[in-house]
């Protein structure tokens, strides 16, 4: 597993993936913190943490399509699956790597909160770092979903292209269960849609609800989508 | 050191491979031969465990690949038809990461070091992988089994696009790897199954047609009632003066070598040796032998027969 690690997160940077993806983070959360604090004049970054949603709803899906893609095309995963490596080992290597460069991204957010709370602390408001980081473990959760559907979904193909666009429309479609919902009429139906609502959860983090119930609903998705893509590598070889 | 017992794949109801057993005895080097598409490739990527079996056992240093799939892939180092490597990496980070994936114990650089010169790739540990050329990447490759010096080795086509001075250091290394290791090499050049293979599995179709030493299969599917010579003379007299010969079945001219010399195919009876007679009467008459042999088969010609259905094993036995 380190060693699927290791070599996936340098791999990140030997191409301009990994760089390419921490402007592209560090460019909107800074551009949005300027609209929503710096010009605004407010210390409250739920604003920015609502929109890079957004963002990060596109780009891990491009930060996750080579992961199991490529090794198909390449046939390396004739090395990896025939090392005495468990399939467990290997995919939550894959899957550490892309996360831990999705956390580098996020890190810059407490960048951003720590320069806030320190120009805040010279005026009479202030800073509730509480709130800041019910929405930053929202969001590393959901960054966390985004990466497992992605990897999941670069193992069907051996597209890094398809792989992409498939992971997106996933996505959108986790998160579309709102809007959905407006159209259903079923009570009951309602209700359990709502239940698997990813954005209402993540929404619900941004207004400062940290809840329990949310982090374990978030964890088990990302849970869930790394087993599947064990079984479905396990599948494959049969 | 390597068993495989009634090993079969099905891709839906196609039979890929059908009931395929064999075993290979420690420190042998066994050549897998067989035409594209015979299986070779399904049956290497069973024995080390890339895809499933539907049914059958193999068995590496006594693991069964399916059921202690780590505890046998430990003792494999495995180089599938299309080297698995990274690209982007350098030779010495992807044999780096190797080592690491392999969870080796031995001393790293002294190891690494050691490979890198049996396959000769010095010289290029500091470029990407990516442009290196197609017979540099196959010896990364090559490296990349030696990794952990596993005690079996499984090449799959390992001398497939090198130039022929790399062929035979290839082979020379495969020799010499021999000796200490367990080696399933898979080849459709059955010049080089000759040259490097104490015995050889010949597959065609997912069933395996023979199972025996090059030298034997040449022997028994020989043709020993044919003789070839090569003779300097009139043609019409000397094919009467061999025709002559008692239990000489046929002559038959087959090509005029050089001016005034003939090549002749003799058919005799079975177990008929007229080779010292036919020595006698073409001296008396003056007529030179230049060349006299024969008709062994080679393994190109055995490979065809066996492969063309003439011959079955039985019950994937011993062949023919």
């Amino acid at each position: 597993m380190n060693a699927i690690f290791k070599r996936e997160f340098l791999s990140y940077f030997t191409s301009p993936l990994g760089y390419v993806f921490l402007a592209v983070f560090y460019g909107f959360s800074g551009l949005f913190l300027w609209m929503n604090c710096l010009s605004a004049g407010s210390a409250d970054m739920s604003g920015v943490f609502v929109m890079m949603f957004y963002v990060i709803l596109l780009i891990i899906p491009v930060l996750t399509m080579r992961t199991m893609a490529e090794e198909k095309r390449r046939r390396t995963d004739q090395l990896t699956l025939t090392s005495p490596v468990s399939l467990f080992g290997l995919i939550m290597g894959k899957f550490l790597a892309a996360y831990a460069l999705f956390m580098c991204a996020a890190a810059i957010l407490l960048v951003y909160a720590a320069f806030i709370a320190s120009a805040v602390g010279r005026t009479e408001s202030v800073f509730s770092w509480t709130a800041f980081w019910g929405n930053f473990v929202g969001l590393a959760l959901m960054g966390g979903v985004f990466t497992s559907a992605g990897i999941f979904i670069s193992n069907l193909t051996e597209n890094q292209m398809i792989a992409a666009i498939g992971s997106i429309g996933v996505n959108i479609l986790l998160c579309m269960f709102d809007m959905i919902n407006n159209f259903v009429t079923v009570d009951v139906l309602k209700s359990i849609i709502s239940g698997l609502s990813v954005f209402y959860r993540y929404y619900e983090f941004t207004l400062g609800i940290f809840s329990f119930k949310n982090v374990l609903f978030f964890v088990s998705i990302i849970v869930i989508f790394n087993f599947l893509t064990m079984r479905f590598v396990e599948r494959r070889r049969v | 050191m390597i068993e495989v017992k009634n090993l079969s794949k099905s891709y839906g109801s196609k039979l890929a491979v059908d009931d395929v057993s064999f075993s290979v005895g420690d420190g042998e080097i066994l050549g897998f031969l067989g035409p594209n598409g015979a299986g070779k490739s399904t049956t290497m990527n069973m024995l080390t465990g890339y895809i499933s079996s539907s049914g059958g056992q193999a068995l590496i240093c006594g693991e069964d690949i399916l059921e202690n799939p780590i505890g046998a892939k430990k003792n494999i180092g495995y180089l599938p038809e299309m080297p698995p490597l990274y690209l982007d990496m350098t030779v010495r980070e992807y044999l780096n990461f190797v080592y690491s994936l392999k969870k080796c114990r031995m001393p790293k650089r002294s190891h690494l070091g050691e490979i890198c010169e049996l396959t000769k790739i010095e010289d290029v540990n500091d470029r990407v992988i990516g442009n290196l050329s197609k017979g540099y990447r196959q010896r990364v490759g090559l490296a990349q089994a030696l990794v952990g010096n596993p005690p079996v080795l499984i090449l799959d086509e390992p001398t497939v696009g090198l130039d022929p001075k790399q062929i035979i250091e290839i082979r020379t290394l495969i020799k010499k790897l021999g000796r200490n290791h367990t080696m399933i090499l898979s080849s459709h050049i059955l010049s080089e199954v000759q040259a490097v293979c104490d015995r050889v599995v010949v597959i065609d179709k997912g069933k395996l047609v023979a199972d025996d030493t090059a030298e034997n299969l040449s022997h028994k599917l020989s043709a020993d009632n044919k003789l070839i010579m090569q003779i300097e003379g009139a043609e019409n007299e000397v094919r009467t003066l061999l025709g002559g010969i008692p239990r000489v079945v046929s002559v038959r001219m087959l090509r005029e070598i050089e001016k005034g010399v003939f090549e002749y195919e003799l058919d005799t009876e079975e177990g008929a040796d007229i080779r010292r007679e036919a020595f006698k009467r073409l001296a008396a008459r003056n007529y030179p032998i230049l060349l006299m042999k024969n008709n062994e088969l080679s393994l190109e010609e055995i490979f065809l027969r066996l492969t063309a259905g003439e011959f079955r094993a039985e019950d994937g036995g011993a062949a023919v």
